[in-house]
């Protein structure tokens, strides 16, 4: 009994801050969700039902923010992963610099993604008196420059995707290098006395091998994607529904706070569409791989 | 044979090409922030195209940083914010993890369960309330505001019980005989022993809090709370005048740099750690 108690105690802390930041958050923001027309300052309601919903689908800024989120998850997840691939292979096929290939592969992963944006904007930006570093590039290269920070959509977007890839690459770059280090070198060895192409040994070895970790990075990538919001913030200011850049999650903020927010129960159902669309994603993706993925 | 030979050559040349490439993608953005925080404002301000070299690199950026904004401050918010949230982090999971790992109690592995499926809890979901708490308990604007909510890790938590239960049990028992309490046992013993993943927790944590944007904002909006992500999101707006970008580039400088040279010190630490189960955001 005095055994029970000392453990408890030992957990103690970690079961209050659990507790009461995570555990009652998650029952009080599904109560929130579902009470309608909540007043922050009386702290009171007129119904129960599914207006908030109703009221986040219809609202243009969401379908806009839902539009944004598809579409940077669509871009980065699958080209992050497999340049990510290839960058991996790049470098366990070397051996002299490689450490140093991977060291700076890695700086993005320690910047602050604030700080960095900053200088992403400032070279796809154009201002009265000086042109966007990447436009020069583009002009050089016979193309016509554009304002990627407050010109048309597809060049945001473009940037933003840019970014996001530039920002979630070295995580996965150390992923899936340590395993790609991995694989049992054996295998390797006999294909290649076999005389298996090196096409054919990547094809039939090293990424069925390398299969769980794949769907892992892709799994969490999606996840993290259907997150975003930081980057863009980074990039087009704190106003991202007048950008046209905003994501759910910076839609759920918006609801919350600043000169939009005070509206928990709007922030509570778009927060809530957000999760269900990450599990049924996730859940769609964890079926898929249970058929692909081999486990040795 | 000297065929493949001369193929692999080739082949290792458009390797280190493709990599070199991706190299000056990630390394470019760091040297125009360089580049541009030694440049002159009148200079810089001539430029219509950029210039890729400064002849007359100034270090007046960086102290217009520092005067004429608030960095300063920022970054001492920061720190404290850093410190402060770790250190109590470290006080919540060591015990927790103890007791998972070497104490026998009544449902156990039922609790390890349940922290276990909090997991998958994003924090989107829970923040909506979690602000509400705060702005009831009037902590809008505090350190201890902006520390609360982030003290705990389940991750951390079952990184370390995994560390400690590879401890020989023979420890224990010995120290039991000797009838050394458990918390002494845990501080003398445990601790010591698992100070290398220790290290790695507090280093990737350190790195969070450093980075941490979303919470802060939505709790502080009184400057003099600011942590270098708001800060400078402040800077750009309502900072220096939106034209002078140099100085701009300075303030990134001197927030990017604390962590750039964390990570040239524990390298390897820190990347093992985050292969281990970090994710990024």
């Amino acid at each position: 009994m005095k055994k029970n108690l000392k453990a408890w105690l030992y957990l103690l802390p970690a079961i209050l801050f659990l507790g009461v930041f995570m555990v009652y958050p998650l029952v009080d923001v599904c109560v929130y969700s579902l009470e309608e027309n909540y007043n922050f300052a009386r702290q009171s309601f007129t119904g129960v039902g599914l207006g908030n919903f109703h009221h986040v689908l219809s609202d243009p800024y969401f379908v806009q923010a839902l539009k944004n989120t598809f579409l940077i998850v669509i871009i980065t997840v699958p080209l992050s992963t497999g340049l990510s691939l290839l960058i991996a292979l790049g470098l366990s096929s070397i051996k002299p610099l490689k450490n140093l290939y991977q060291t700076v592969f890695f700086l993005p992963y320690v910047t602050n993604t604030l700080a960095v944006g900053l200088v992403f904007m400032i070279l796809f930006k154009n201002t009265e008196y000086s042109q966007a570093m990447v436009n020069l590039l583009i002009t050089r290269l016979g193309g016509t420059g554009v304002d990627f920070i407050e010109g048309p959509y597809w060049a945001k977007m473009f940037v933003m995707c840019f970014y996001t890839i530039w920002v979630v690459m070295p995580f996965k770059i150390l992923i899936l290098t340590s395993a790609l280090a991995s694989v049992n070198q054996d295998y390797y060895k006999a294909a290649r006395v076999d005389g298996a192409s090196s096409g054919r040994i990547f094809w039939k070895i090293t990424l069925p091998m390398i299969s769980p970790t794949v769907f892992y990075l892709i799994i969490t990538g999606f996840i993290g994607a259907f997150k975003a919001y930081s980057d863009e913030v980074a990039l087009f200011g704190t106003n991202l529904n007048a950008a046209g850049m905003n994501t759910i999650v910076g839609y759920v903020y918006d609801m919350l706070y600043g000169d939009s927010g005070g509206f928990p129960g709007y922030a509570a159902a778009a927060a809530l569409i957000l999760f269900a669309i990450v599990f049924t994603i996730t859940y769609i993706n964890l079926t898929m791989s249970r058929n692909k993925v081999q486990y040795m | 044979m000297e065929m493949s030979k001369k193929g692999s050559r080739l082949s290792k040349g458009l390797i280190y090409f493709l990599l070199t490439v991706w190299a000056v993608v990630v390394l470019f953005p760091f040297y125009w922030m360089i580049l541009t925080s030694l440049k002159d404002f009148r200079v810089y301000n001539t430029e219509y195209i950029p210039r890729f070299f400064t002849a007359n690199p100034t270090l007046q950026n960086y102290s217009d940083a520092f005067t004429s904004v608030p960095l300063g401050r920022y970054l001492l918010n920061t720190v404290i914010f850093t410190a402060a949230t770790t250190g109590l982090m470290m006080v919540v999971i060591v015990p927790a993890a103890y007791a998972f790992a070497r104490l026998e109690f009544k449902g156990r592995n039922l609790v390890f369960a349940l922290f276990l499926s909090l997991m998958m809890i994003p924090a989107e979901l829970v923040i909506i309330t979690n602000y509400v708490t705060i702005v009831n308990w009037n902590m809008r604007n505090t350190y201890l505001g902006m520390i609360l909510p982030s003290v705990t890790s389940i991750f951390y938590i079952y990184l370390l019980k995994e560390n400690f239960e590879a401890i020989p049990d023979e420890l224990y028992s010995a120290a039991k005989v000797d009838g050394t309490s458990d918390l002494k046992y845990l501080l003398k013993v445990m601790v010591p022993i698992s100070q290398p993943t220790i290290v790695t927790i507090v280093i990737l944590k350190v790195i969070e809090c450093w980075n941490s944007y979303v919470w802060p904002r939505l709790i502080t909006y009184d400057p003099n709370y600011f942590l270098v992500s708001n800060g400078i999101q402040e800077i750009r707006e309502n900072g220096f005048g939106k034209e002078n970008i140099p100085a701009m580039m300075a303030a990134v400088v001197v927030i990017s740099i604390p962590l750039i040279v964390l990570f040239l010190f524990f390298r390897k630490k820190i990347m093992a750690g985050v292969s281990r189960g970090g994710t990024k955001g």
